[in-house]
């Protein structure tokens, strides 16, 4: 397979070849027989064994189970941060072990949004610019990317915040300039790792419902680590991890999420 | 990521922390001060003894017997003086000399009514005005009748003026030099201090054939100062002399010389080596401290990589690419270190105009270093800033994104 050389003005279609984007399947994101084993000899340790997974385009997924359960460790794969030790990942048909360090990270560069539990938002630097960082590095001129993260942040309620810094606002207004970071190129994929593992309920489920309505106005697809049942229900699936394998993989009843939604409207 | 923004990012970085900021490149102040300030103070002090020894004349040679800087003994205190015709010789038969001045001197007291003062008195010809730049202030120069016949008169300096006759008129009063008396004829125009430090003006010149007769009872000329036309070459002229003197002085070939020609320019050249390479080393221990700053930059690179290992393990998950991380920290150690530069050579200039007051040399302002020492700042930015920026770059997202 060959990639064209990166460079810094690439558009996003230009990461692929054209054959590769011929081949795109339906399937955004398919593993097979991932496996992912830290430590060598007799330390190794199994942190995904073998796991078979796919996601369309449109879902919203809840990875669940105990800590050292591997689902962590299955989300960075997603999120081209970690590479496998065995199997293939496909992003959109693109074999992803095949790509350099610098190409995986123009895929998250154009297609993945991130959303962890800690925020990491920049110091001492304002929301706004926080929400820009993402369009700086694609390179977009700075009028139209203060315009973008200003829609962004009126997107999560923030738009009065813009000039404060991290240490100004509460956790629960930390985590939504991190979602509107996460938005702010619109990506094929919103990753989160425990979103509302630092926040109160009430802050917990208004970022549930934000995450779900960018699911379900702008068709973001979202894979979100939880360990907690009621997070989990928001999702449309629901997968359970236990020693590094996958033992359920389930639909959720969606009366619940569509009267969630509802309230939420 | 563009350049620009890289800088706008790194001049935010700089400016949120500015305390620690400005730790940081005080190294690099420091060192490009004191490089600025040694090379500028140095220039200033060459340009100083060149200028002062230009006043001298640079087309002079001075001709004294004895072998120069060999120190005592040798061929020195055997050596016997010059004569009136040697000069005479010298003037004939050298080609390329404006004048030939041959010149004794003797120390004395000058006594005026009660005034009483000591100083050196020169026996000399009007040759030796022309070549020493003396110029009559007041009355007039020798005659040619007052040359040949020896007679009593004098010219004076302007401090045996002063100290000898205070706002008197001196021309046409006696005085005595010693024992014998001397007519004032003319008063010289003030020179001021010398390069050495020695009073130029504490002088008194008398006919040569007065000085030899009368004063020092004998016909030797102690020295021949010969100032060579513009244009000639001075180390052809010394030679032509040289070969004249041993002719006259009897020494056969292969046997030293017992007089020396001195070159005004050889010793412009000696002078101006020796603060060049004060200048050179007192530099080279400014430039240390440069070094120093460097190291000081690195190290507070290193803390600011590992304080933000978060950030930067963010900015990859976000999709920043290594050589952008990189150059994040490249281009904000190189910022820093070219702002110290520039704060370095402000600092530098400054302490080096009041210091060229202080020792009283000229001001010589050098753009030359001035830049070299801007892009030497900047350099030192890269290298030392590179270790750091590498180590930031190369770390794996997920070990930064969990670093507590």
């Amino acid at each position: 397979m060959q990639f064209a050389q990166v460079t810094d003005q690439m558009e996003p279609a230009q990461i692929y070849q054209k054959e590769e984007i011929a081949q795109k399947q339906n399937n955004l994101i398919e593993f097979q027989d991932i496996t992912k084993i830290y430590g060598k000899g007799q330390a190794a340790m199994r942190a995904l064994d073998r796991i078979n997974l796919s996601i369309r385009q449109g879902e919203f997924v809840a990875m669940m189970g105990p800590s050292g359960s591997g689902k962590s460790t299955c989300l960075n794969i997603l999120g081209c941060i970690d590479t496998a030790t065995q199997g293939t990942y496909r992003f959109e048909g693109v074999q992803v072990e095949n790509l350099s360090r610098d190409h995986r990270a123009m895929l998250r560069r154009h297609f993945l949004g991130f959303i962890f539990q800690g925020f990491n938002l920049l110091n001492r630097t304002s929301a706004l610019e926080n929400v820009e960082l993402p369009l700086i590095y694609r390179k977009m001129p700075a009028k139209l990317r203060r315009e973008k993260a200003m829609e962004a942040l009126s997107a999560v309620g923030l738009e009065k915040w813009a000039c404060h810094t991290p240490s100004e606002l509460s956790g629960g207004q930390q985590q939504r300039v991190a979602i509107a970071r996460a938005i702010v190129g619109n990506p094929r994929i919103l990753l989160a790792d425990e979103p509302t593992g630092n926040l109160d309920s009430v802050r917990s489920t208004e970022i549930m419902e934000m995450l779900l309505e960018f699911n379900r106005q702008d068709s973001i697809t979202i894979v979100m680590v939880t360990h907690e049942p009621e997070m989990a229900v928001y999702a449309d699936r629901q997968i359970h991890f236990q020693d590094g394998r996958i033992i359920t993989d389930s639909q959720n009843d969606h009366m619940i999420t569509d009267s969630q939604k509802g309230a939420s409207l | 990521m563009m350049l620009w923004e890289t800088y706008l990012l790194a001049q935010r970085t700089i400016l949120r922390n500015v305390l620690r900021s400005s730790l940081t490149i005080l190294g690099i102040v420091i060192g490009v001060a004191a490089v600025i300030t040694m090379v500028t103070l140095g220039s200033g002090a060459t340009a100083k003894v060149t200028s002062d020894i230009s006043e001298l004349g640079s087309n002079l040679l001075h001709i004294r017997p004895g072998q120069g800087m060999r120190g005592p003994g040798g061929a020195r205190s055997r050596a016997d003086d010059f004569t009136i015709e040697d000069a005479t010789a010298i003037k004939n038969s050298v080609a390329g000399l404006k004048a030939v001045a041959p010149i004794s001197d003797a120390s004395s007291q000058a006594i005026y009514g009660s005034a009483n003062w000591a100083t050196s008195v020169t026996g000399a010809t009007n040759a030796f005005l022309t070549v020493q730049g003396w110029q009559v202030a007041d009355g007039r120069a020798f005659s040619d009748g007052e040359l040949k016949a020896g007679k009593g008169v004098c010219l004076l300096g302007n401090t045996v003026r002063k100290e000898l006759f205070g706002n008197e008129s001196p021309i046409g009063k006696a005085m005595r030099l010693g024992k014998i008396s001397f007519k004032v004829i003319g008063t010289l125009k003030e020179k001021g201090q010398s390069n050495f430090g020695n009073d130029q003006d504490d002088i008194v010149i008398i006919p040569l054939r007065t000085l030899q007769r009368r004063m020092a009872g004998n016909s030797d000329v102690r020295t021949i100062i010969v100032s060579v036309n513009d244009g000639v070459s001075t180390e052809v002229v010394s030679s032509d002399i040289e070969a004249l003197l041993r002719e006259r002085r009897g020494i056969k070939s292969g046997q030293d010389d017992d007089f020396h020609v001195r070159n005004m320019k050889e010793l412009i050249d000696t002078l101006t080596g020796t603060t060049t390479v004060m200048t050179a080393l007192l530099s080279a221990v400014a430039g240390v401290s440069l070094l120093v700053g460097g190291i000081g930059i690195m190290n507070i690179m290193m803390v600011s990589v590992t304080e933000r290992t978060r950030e930067i393990g963010t900015r990859l998950a976000i999709g920043a690419l290594e050589r952008e991380v990189l150059m994040q920290f490249l281009v904000e150690s190189v910022v820093l270190a070219s702002f110290g530069g520039l704060i370095g050579i402000a600092i530098g200039l400054c302490a080096a105009a009041i210091g060229a007051q202080l020792i009283g040399v000229p001001f010589v302002f050098r753009p030359g270093i001035v830049a070299a020492a801007f892009f030497f700042s900047g350099a030192v930015g890269v290298t030392f800033g590179y270790f750091p920026a590498k180590k930031a770059a190369h770390l794996d997202p997920i070990e930064a994104l969990r670093y507590e």
